[in-house]
């Protein structure tokens, strides 16, 4: 079983060092450290493993260390910044390993990128050695990327000529949105194996400034403090993340939120969420309660849980969300979440539920939201309705069932905390054709609301009452069994993001066309392709038509 | 002129700014690129060169033909103005590619847009390397313990420089505008400086005396000799009829090393017998005699066998794979191999680390290359300390010179997460610091060996730790004034 859980302590390809407002976060992979036997991580290539480690230290630095401003991204090996994600892992890697590999190594790229741009935690990436492929890749994700100027130390993106496949996660896209290199440019960039270095990895943009050895660890430090001093960060005491309570069992996983049941003949995971039993009063009681402060234990939680599906349950197509608790309780959360949105504290657990939301939508399985009585989908629990494929609501009250009917809740936090990928809130996103039910829906913040007023409204997909629900539920989720799962997750994923497009839409779009297309060709993957030649010395051969 | 090589034997044309056998007076796009270049190498043999000694005539030869019979033509020449020339070996009609892939088919007279990059790479690792030495070594004509050695160092730097013309040929001729951006960085890197070192770790340690130079030469040159050896088998037919050409003045730059360290053997074997010394670890007294002891002879051994060794890089190579897959580099007399050629389905032993300890593993021989360059560097590399020995048993001391194991002071490879000492047994850190002093020079060795470098100036005059060379260069007679110095 892959487990995304770590800390420092147990790191095998990370250190970290803090220094005041300065925190440095060096690569040094162990090459024996990798996830699964059968190659060595080499030249601080990585793999899973070395990514789990790198999100661990990301999401720490933002809420362990309030007073880290800025993050130096660096090598501790030499001559090597990092050579990119191992060849040989992804030659011997499933495409479905591949694919989620892919998508939470860009998934954790996004959150340095969430943390430059939100939390005032600006990341600086140190070039010494050569940074190739998804080495470069990780490097411009940083604010601000230097590289040393010795003659010898350069950036790359080789993929294309020694691989025959992209710069999949993330490279081509900041290239061309965020670093703006101009596309002739960068197409002799990605077709050059060598890359670029000195002054002319400068002027093409791909990083902002070289430096001479001499002067090297004297300019890293300025930029760094540079970057500090423009931060609005200004917290004391760090939250510790606490280990998760988790109890695995043969048919699912138990955290004290959040119940993951799996139902293998269906191959479906039924994911409840407890909402919260009681919540501090004030600012202070959120931070006395640290990582036991609902939001943020249960959002680490269901962040967990969306992850183990994905990498450890590849047969469950399915995921039904439920909820049960009070929605009181989760409109009291979201208060407090509004309320006292500038401290920094809350800020990061606001921008962690945007993110947990996130992988919600970028999970390639079929999402249904259930809402049954005595659930809680209220304000940012309802954000799961929202990111479902479908949603049914149960309508009036079972008999004999003495709960009270189901009932829907949104909170302003619906409206401004959890954008998409795409920019837009789930609601903006929902009504992307209809502007005005968006703003009849914002007219019902704080209002409960009926299976009828949910469907009126048009937050649900259908409203079933006692006499229909059972059956209609049913058929719903063996229909969506019976599909094709590939045809699903096709369909899903273009049908989740309306409108704009942004580099984050961009990057998984393309990733998941481009590269997964590239993946499953002979011209990669075949007994002749790139993937399985590599390092024989052997060329690959190419089946010369273009698609 | 034509082609002068077609006709068999090196035709070089003299008539030019740059001597040459490629027809250079008809290639005028090279013909600019080579003389736009040439300003900049005057400046950097000037400023990089041979320090103190621009203005003194040296007995240098100079190539005059490429052909097997008599190449080589003695004079006196100030360096600044030797004919450096590209010269390349004879094109031997209907070559074919020998190894990899494309064996079988003509070799190509142009580079294959394929490969054109990681030619060019091993052009620049190998151009890199010949600047670099010259620029390692110019500070010990000051001290030169004769004139018939500092003669040969300064052999040695023009061929050196030679040798970059010869890269920066290949580089302006198929590279384009890449080539010669390339070719103006070859200038501009410097050995062992902060800002822009040379591409390779062993070229940017200093070369701070005589007998490391003479050490130098023997193992670091004899890497340079292998690398040539392996690109003059290249199916790219320019390359390898450069490599070819080059060969021949590599072997008198191992010449000077063997010969070097034998003779500063000889002198220390004569100096301990004329004491009455038989315990070669008697080092106090014998420094006394104003020679070096055996066991710091070893221990720069020691150093620049490992030091070397690095140059190989990895054992198992992706890049060496390549290389020979396509066709570029082959291996150490690849044409004297009788196998198939292409190792598609062969396997090598290598040594490697395995959890802590050494072992032999049969790796596909594609990927095991450098560790085969490796190997039969080895080998070629006993030969030269068999000599040595020769000397020691001539005089009768009881001590022999040996090779570290390969494991040894490593930085680059499988053995550059261990310590070993010079048998190849794993050491902790504790130990390695405790026993690195008997294993390598100490600053104490180094101090000693410096105090011995006073410049010995005379015709026929040797400093005291080395023994007089058997023959002269060129025959000439012990007396002979091989540098005129003027400043
Ligand atoms: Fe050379
Ligand atoms: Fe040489």
């Amino acid at each position: 079983m892959i487990d995304f859980q770590t800390s420092p302590d147990r790191y095998r390809h990370w250190k970290l060092s803090f220094d005041g407002a300065v925190a440095t976060l060096a690569m040094d992979v162990d090459p024996a450290g990798g996830l699964m036997g059968g190659y060595e991580l080499k030249l601080n290539s990585y793999d899973l493993s070395v990514d789990i480690e790198l999100a661990d230290a990301v999401q720490r630095l933002r809420f362990e260390h309030p007073e880290v401003r800025t993050v130096v991204l660096r090598s501790a090996k030499e001559n090597v910044f990092c050579a990119g994600a191992n060849i040989r892992m992804l030659a011997g890697a499933s495409h479905g390993h591949k694919v989620n590999f892919c998508k939470f190594t860009n998934e954790t790229r996004l959150a340095i990128e969430d943390a430059s741009e939100n939390s005032g935690q600006r990341y600086l990436a140190a070039i010494s050695g050569s940074a190739a492929g998804g080495g470069y890749e990780l490097a411009v994700t940083a604010d601000y990327v230097m590289l040393i100027d010795d003659r010898r130390s350069g950036v790359s993106l080789p993929e294309l000529p020694l691989l025959a496949v992209l710069p999949g996660t993330g490279g081509l896209t900041r290239l061309t949105d965020k670093r703006k290199v101009r596309r002739d440019l960068a197409d002799v960039f990605c077709t050059t194996e060598e890359g670029v270095r000195g002054k002319r990895a400068v002027q093409w943009r791909l990083v902002d400034e070289v430096v001479p050895p001499s002067s090297w660890e004297a300019k890293v430090a300025e930029r760094a403090r540079d970057l500090a001093a423009k931060s609005d960060r200004d917290g004391q005491r760090g939250v510790a993340l606490t280990p998760l309570q988790r109890q695995f069992s043969d048919d699912g996983v138990t955290y004290p939120h959040v119940q993951v049941a799996i139902d293998r003949a269906g191959r479906q995971a039924n994911v409840t969420i407890q909402g919260p039993a009681e919540l501090p009063a004030d600012l202070r009681g959120i931070h006395d309660a640290g990582s036991s402060f609902w939001p943020l234990a249960m959002a680490r939680e269901l962040d967990d849980a969306l992850l183990h599906l994905r990498l450890n349950e590849p047969a469950v197509g399915l995921i039904v969300f439920r909820t049960s608790g009070d929605p009181a309780q989760v409109l009291a959360a979201d208060s407090l979440l509004e309320q006292y949105q500038s401290d920094w504290l809350v800020r990061e657990i606001r921008l962690l539920l945007k993110r947990v939301m996130k992988r919600v939508d970028m999970t390639a399985r079929s999402l249904i939201a259930l809402i049954e009585p005595s659930s809680c989908f209220a304000g940012t629990l309802a954000e799961l309705v929202f990111a479902a494929d479908r949603s049914v609501m149960f309508a009036g009250t079972g008999a004999g069932d003495n709960r009270g009917p189901a009932t829907l809740h949104l909170s302003a936090l619906n409206f401004s905390a959890y954008p998409m990928g795409n920019g837009l809130s789930r609601l903006a996103n929902r009504f992307y054709g209809e502007p005005d039910s968006l703003i009849a829906s914002a007219e019902r913040i704080g209002d409960t609301l009926s299976a009828e007023d949910a469907e009126a409204l048009g937050l649900v997909t259908f409203a079933y009452d006692e006499t229909d629900w059972d059956d209609e539920v049913r058929l719903i989720l063996e229909e969506r069994a019976s599909f094709s799962p590939d045809a699903l997750t096709g369909l899903e994923a273009n049908l989740r993001f309306a409108g704009p497009e942004t580099m984050e839409t961009r990057i998984f779009g393309r990733l998941t066309a481009w590269q997964n297309w590239i993946f499953l060709r002979p011209n990669a993957v075949g007994e002749a392709g790139s993937l399985k030649r590599y390092g024989s010395g052997v060329r690959p051969d190419f089946n010369p038509e273009r698609v | 002129m034509s082609d002068g090589a077609a006709m068999g034997i090196g035709q070089i044309d003299y008539d030019g700014l740059i001597p040459n056998n490629v027809g250079l007076a008809e290639d005028q796009r090279v013909r600019k690129a080579l003389e736009t270049w040439h300003p900049g190498y005057i400046d950097w043999w000037k400023s990089m060169g041979p320090e103190g000694f621009q203005g003194s005539s040296v007995y240098l030869r100079t190539a005059v033909g490429v052909g097997a019979e008599g190449w080589a033509k003695f004079g006196f020449v100030r360096m600044p103005e030797y004919r450096w020339g590209i010269l390349l070996a004879p094109k031997v009609e209907g070559r074919t590619i020998p190894f990899g892939a494309h064996k079988g088919q003509p070799a190509w007279q142009d580079v294959p847009g394929e490969y054109r990059a990681m030619l060019r790479r091993l052009l620049v690792i190998q151009g890199d390397t010949e600047p670099a030495s010259v620029e390692q070594q110019r500070h010990l004509g000051a001290t030169a313990p004769s004139l018939y050695d500092m003669r040969n160092l300064f052999q040695v730097n023009v061929e050196e420089g030679r040798h970059l013309w010869a890269m920066v040929y290949l580089l302006q001729k198929y590279f384009g505008r890449d080539g010669r951006e390339e070719a103006e960085e070859l200038l501009r890197r410097r050995s062992g400086d902060q800002d822009s070192p040379r591409m390779l770790g062993a070229f940017n340690e200093r070369t701070p005396d005589w007998l490391s130079f003479f050490m130098f030469t023997f193992f670091t040159d004899r890497d340079g000799k292998m690398q040539l050896a392996a690109l003059a088998q290249s199916g790219f037919d320019p390359l390898s009829r450069t490599c070819r050409f080059m060969l021949t003045e590599e072997a008198h730059h191992m010449f000077v090393g063997e010969t070097g360290v034998a003779r500063v053997i000889q002198r220390t074997a004569e100096a301990m017998n004329e004491a009455g010394i038989d315990d070669p670890y008697d080092i106090e007294r014998i420094r006394r005699l104003g020679v070096i002891d055996l066991p710091t002879i070893q221990k720069k051994a020691n150093l620049h066998f490992s030091l070397t060794l690095d140059l190989f890089g990895n054992e198992i190579s992706t890049n060496a794979a390549n290389a020979f897959n396509a066709g570029l580099k082959g291996r150490y007399r690849e044409d004297k191999l009788t196998d198939d050629h292409q190792l598609t389905a062969s396997t090598y032993p290598v040594l490697r680390l395995r959890d802590g300890a050494i072992i032999k593993d049969e790796v596909p021989a594609l990927s095991a290359l450098n560790m085969r360059l490796r190997d039969d560097y080895v080998e070629d590399t006993m030969l030269g300390i068999g000599r040595w020995n020769r000397v020691l048993e001539r005089a009768g001391i009881d001590f022999r010179m040996t090779l570290p194991h390969v494991a040894f002071n490593r930085r680059i490879g499988e053995f550059s997460a261990v310590h070993t000492d010079t048998a190849g047994a794993v050491l902790s850190a504790e130990a390695w610091i405790r026993q690195q002093m008997a294993m390598l020079p100490s600053d104490d060795d180094n101090q000693f060996i410096a105090s011995l470098m006073q410049p010995s100036w005379q015709p026929g005059r040797y400093a005291g730790w080395i023994a007089p060379p058997r023959h002269g260069i060129d025959n000439m007679p012990g007396d002979f004034e091989y540098v005129r110095i003027e400043n």
